[in-house]
């Protein structure tokens, strides 16, 4: 390959130091509502992205829905009755106080971005008479249209309103700069955030953030299992660059996780065994409630949840008969009875049937406004949908009013995955946190996909604020605290190793060996011998292999440094699947060696943290948080009257 | 003393091809190397010129290069073949079914 010039100027060596009140780790969703929310309370606050605010985060490009905004002016549901309906869901492993947060205090975020300049209402009357729009707010709705709490959002509008708020404010943002670990202090006895350290990606410069307070905004894990080398980007869902690096900084800094034990089978990857998420027909998500066709052209049933034929297209956005709403969305795939909305007849059934396949998503037999907020509205404003699906298939001749999108595979997310294949999905593990979002980490809080139990931009947005609002009152009454400048001089010189071996290993290559040794060693089966193996592989990469790392470039550098961050959260995940000694359904969790399905002994939360290279276990019961309307009001008393701002 | 290896880069091809630039509409503004929140381009250090496409096995295929791209048509971002999903005529229903 012919060498190409590197564009950016070589700063390795170089350093800067900033200081600030609030220092928020990631300029997605979350971090941009928690750094607002900081500077809004007159705080010094800096945020550190690795891409470009401006479009950067898994809403980078766009949110197509915003779930339970619970307290906008249409809602017929309360934050109380969703966030328990999340929480029982789960069968209560489940994170109550961040789903609260996200039901009581996601409209406000809305209502923000609105005032930010983002669109949140159909102000050109496009859907004028839909029965999914609200006639005098101009509110349009997703799913349930009876209790209308879940938003149809034109959310490729959001990241660049938020962007120049952000400007506005004051804020200062600092793009194109890894956040690689943590700095850490002692205060009282006590372990307190003291800043983070970060590399430039372009240049190579180093940046100690010297903070009185941090908020982690960053991604949940990926690339632990599905890897490949050749389409990297579409290996996972999120982000090519949002691989877990916030959880493997607080891993390192003796941060508590929970339920790192649960992972799923994998379902989306574009990289081979599926299709880009919303590009195929399908009745999910974004493309609820499509009309489905077999390939002779019949209809395919939607089912109320005891089993009735629907119908009319309407009735699959209405509860039943004697239920009160029903749930939908990210997290939500097979719920309970209580809870289950309409779906298309179960695919075995169908085929017992005698449905012939392939199936198709079929727009065109929907009334004209269903079809075109799918199609048009919803694709155009859904991440990474709008350019290479909705512009891509028009440019092809694609006419939802006069084609059908076919569908893949035997399911509905146009995916073929073994068991083995995971993923961190459906409310995965995350941070352990108390109703201030603060970690066990004096001064460090959590929000968005670092939160346990994570789903969507709403809960992204009302977490990253609520951890900017917590995070600013602390450090509004604390000092700088100092720290070992041995932690700025370790880091730095971890950072570069890579840059000094002339030749060795590319971070790909430990990328593919780490995700064989998952698939191998903690697939969907885990027991405690294979569990040890992989840990003692982990091991040997970490004496061998790590050393012999090498890079020529800032931007090589920071792929390995991601790898570096896959392996140290590989190893949580490892080791929380070892603590577990059951199996659990709701934790989609199977462990050979010790096959009882949830016992009552074991179904709480097992947090894990490590300790001077020791695993730390703990027990926390279900429900820690207790009553979450009660507890909500008691610490949130200055937002409730403050205007909610 | 160990010493630093020097910057050294080129173009990591892969087996798509997902950002293609029209040389006759782009202006060489680099807006999408500075949106590119997966850093595949590289701005061509030749005024004027189309951003490199690096790591082409990198991009995520979000768009926000073509979002922000003050020139209509001058980058078309396309999914692998192997991604590209079949559509059909709607089928009438038959009339021998319910």
């Amino acid at each position: 390959m012919s060498e190409i010039k590197w564009p950016y100027a070589n700063e390795f060596g170089k350093e800067e130091n900033i200081e600030c009140d609030v220092l928020v780790l990631g300029g997605g969703m979350a971090g941009c509502f928690a750094a607002i929310a900081a500077a809004r309370r007159g705080l010094k606050v800096v945020v550190v992205e690795k891409g470009a605010v401006k479009r950067s985060g898994a809403a980078g490009t766009g949110v197509d829905h915003w779930e339970s905004a619970c307290t906008n002016p249409c809602s017929k549901v309360t934050a109380k009755e969703i966030a328990e309906a999340y929480v029982d869901e789960q069968d209560h492993l489940s994170n109550g106080i961040a789903h609260y947060i996200c039901c009581e205090e996601g409209w406000d975020r809305l209502a923000d971005m609105e005032e930010f300049g983002g669109k949140i209402r159909d102000t050109e009357d496009e859907f004028k008479g839909a029965e999914f729009r609200d006639e005098a707010t101009k509110l349009m709705f997703a799913y349930d249209y009876e209790n209308k709490f879940t938003l149809r959002v034109w959310g490729k509008t959001f990241k660049p309103a938020m962007h120049d708020e952000m400007e506005r404010l004051g804020i200062k943002i600092c793009d194109y700069t890894e956040a690689t670990s943590l700095l850490t202090a002692e205060a009282e006895g006590k372990k307190r955030g003291a800043g983070a350290i970060g590399m430039n990606v372009h240049t190579g410069k180093i940046t100690v953030f010297h903070a009185k307070s941090t908020v982690l905004a960053m991604s949940r894990p990926a690339r632990l299992w599905l890897f490949n080398p050749d389409l990297t980007g579409l290996c996972e869902f999120r982000p090519m660059q949002s691989i877990g690096s916030g959880h493997s900084m607080g891993w390192r800094a003796g941060m508590e996780f929970t339920m790192m034990e649960k992972s799923v089978r994998a379902e989306f990857s574009a990289a081979g065994s599926s299709f880009p998420p919303y590009s195929t027909g399908n009745n999910h998500n974004t493309w609820y409630a499509a009309t489905m066709v077999d390939s002779r052209g019949v209809e395919i049933p939607y089912l109320d949840r005891d089993g009735n034929i629907l119908k009319t297209v309407s009735e699959r956005y209405h509860p039943v008969k004697g239920q009160k709403f029903f749930l939908k969305g990210g997290v939500i795939d097979e719920p309970k009875y209580e809870y289950r909305g309409p779906e298309t007849m179960p695919f075995d059934e169908l085929m017992k049937r005698g449905y012939k396949l392939p199936f198709y998503a079929d727009l065109s037999r929907m009334p004209e406004e269903e079809r075109r907020v799918i199609w048009g509205m919803m694709i155009g404003n859904e991440g990474k949908t709008k350019v290479p699906v909705l512009d891509y298939y028009e440019n092809r001749g694609f006419d939802p009013a006069k084609h059908a999108m076919q569908v893949y595979g035997t399911g509905w997310t146009s995916a073929s995955f073994s068991d083995d294949e995971r993923q961190l999905f459906g409310a995965p593990g995350g941070i352990m946190h108390d109703w201030d979002l603060k970690t066990n980490i004096e001064g460090i809080y959590a929000s968005g996909d670092q939160l346990f139990g994570s789903d969507c931009a709403g809960f992204a947005a009302a977490t990253g604020y609520y951890a900017g609002r917590k995070s600013a009152e602390w450090a509004k009454n604390e000092s700088l605290i100092d720290y070992d400048r041995s932690q700025v001089d370790e880091e730095i010189e971890r950072l570069y190793a890579p840059m000094y071996v002339e030749k060795g290993y590319g971070w790909k290559e430990l990328n593919f060996a780490l995700a064989k040794c998952m698939k191998n060693y903690c697939g969907a089966i885990k027991n405690e011998a294979l569990l040890l193996q992989g840990l003692d592989l982990l091991k040997s990469y970490r004496e061998e292999v790590v050393p012999q790392l090498s890079a020529s470039n800032p931007h090589d550098l920071m792929r390995t440094h991601e790898v570096l961050d896959i392996m140290d959260v590989a190893e949580m995940v490892m080791e929380s699947c070892r603590l577990r000694k059951s199996s659990s359904k709701t934790l989609c969790f199977t462990r050979s060696d010790y096959p009882e399905m949830d016992p009552a002994e074991d179904h709480h939360f097992i947090t894990i943290r490590r300790e001077n290279g020791k695993i730390v276990r703990g027990d926390v019961e279900l429900d820690y948080f207790g009553d979450l309307k009660t507890e909500y009001e008691k610490h949130n008393q200055d937002y409730i009257e403050g205007g909610r701002k | 003393m160990k010493k630093m290896n020097e910057i050294r880069v080129s173009i990591v091809p892969c087996s798509a091809d997902p950002i293609i630039y029209d040389d006759s509409r782009c202006i060489g503004c680099n807006i999408c190397t500075q949106m590119c929140q997966c850093d595949v381009l590289l701005p061509n250090t030749e005024k004027g010129q189309p951003p490199i496409v690096a790591w082409p096995g990198e991009c995520y295929y979000c768009g926000a290069c073509v979002l922000q791209c003050p020139v209509e048509g001058a980058i078309r971002l396309e999914h692998p073949l192997m991604n590209r999903t079949k559509f059909v005529e709607a089928i009438p229903a038959p009339s021998d079914v319910e």
